[in-house]
């Protein structure tokens, strides 16, 4: 026996038995699909809230305390009487 | 945008029924063959498509121009692989049913079987699905096809043991 005359004898062992169709999957599959979706919605909706969230605590941190500007030096002393 | 939402859902839920309606059956054969069940009884087999058809399901509106069913084998082959994996040598899970066409091999030829022979997916393809080189996928399914046409014969029946003579 060749490959293909293997494989093609194979094959009919595989195709002998199919197998009945469950009704009721077409609605376990879209019951669950739906949930995984709408898991996957909201686990996307709030990673946005957190994102906006830390940009607009960020501004206004920012805005309050000016971390660009350079803080006045402490190590010399203030310069008085000359 | 609620309405368009709603109709998007709509056409979404119409194209994936008649996708189920025409993929579902062969799917589950090929589930039913993988996890060597009995075709009239085979919860492990709904299960793994049930699975993998709501992963499909989730990615629908991601899937541009990618065969839905491509995407679903994808997904019953890894599933089903890490299955395998992890109930290796478990404790009389996997054990094949007899009346099962594959029951006589190990879960990875299964999967090599139904893979290449029963979906007709190409050697390259099948091992780069698996992670594995190609040589090897060609030496599993020839010994998986060996096995399946010639089934080993059982172990040999032991001789009743020689009776330690009383003495």
């Amino acid at each position: 026996m060749n490959r293909p005359e293997r494989e093609a004898a194979v094959r009919r062992i595989m195709d002998a038995a199919p197998p009945q169709m469950p009704p009721e999957l077409y609605a376990d599959v879209v019951r669950r699909g739906g949930r995984m979706l709408r898991r996957r919605r909201t686990a996307r909706r709030l990673m946005w809230l957190l994102l906006w969230a830390a940009i607009v605590t960020f501004t206004v941190w920012a805005l309050m305390a000016h971390p660009w500007v350079e803080p006045p030096s402490e190590t010399t002393p203030p310069l008085t009487g000359w | 945008m609620r309405e368009r939402q709603a109709s998007q859902g709509a056409r979404r839920a119409r194209e994936f029924e008649a996708f189920v309606a025409g993929a579902a059956g062969r799917l589950l054969h090929a589930a039913t063959l993988l996890t060597a069940e009995a075709p009239d009884d085979n919860p492990r087999a709904r299960r793994l498509l049930t699975l993998s058809l709501a992963h499909t399901y989730a990615c629908w509106d991601r899937l541009r121009g990618e065969d839905p069913y491509d995407h679903a084998r994808q997904c019953l082959a890894a599933r089903f692989a890490r299955a395998a994996w992890h109930q290796y040598g478990g404790l009389g899970r996997g054990r094949p049913h007899p009346g099962s066409a594959l029951g006589a091999l190990a879960p990875q030829e299964r999967l090599i079987v139904v893979l290449r022979l029963y979906e007709g997916v190409a050697e390259e393809q099948a091992a780069a699905l698996l992670g594995l080189p190609t040589e090897r996928v060609r030496t599993i399914c020839d010994r998986a096809t060996a096995t399946l046409l010639h089934p080993p014969r059982g172990p040999v029946p032991q001789v009743a043991k020689a009776k330690v003579a009383p003495s």
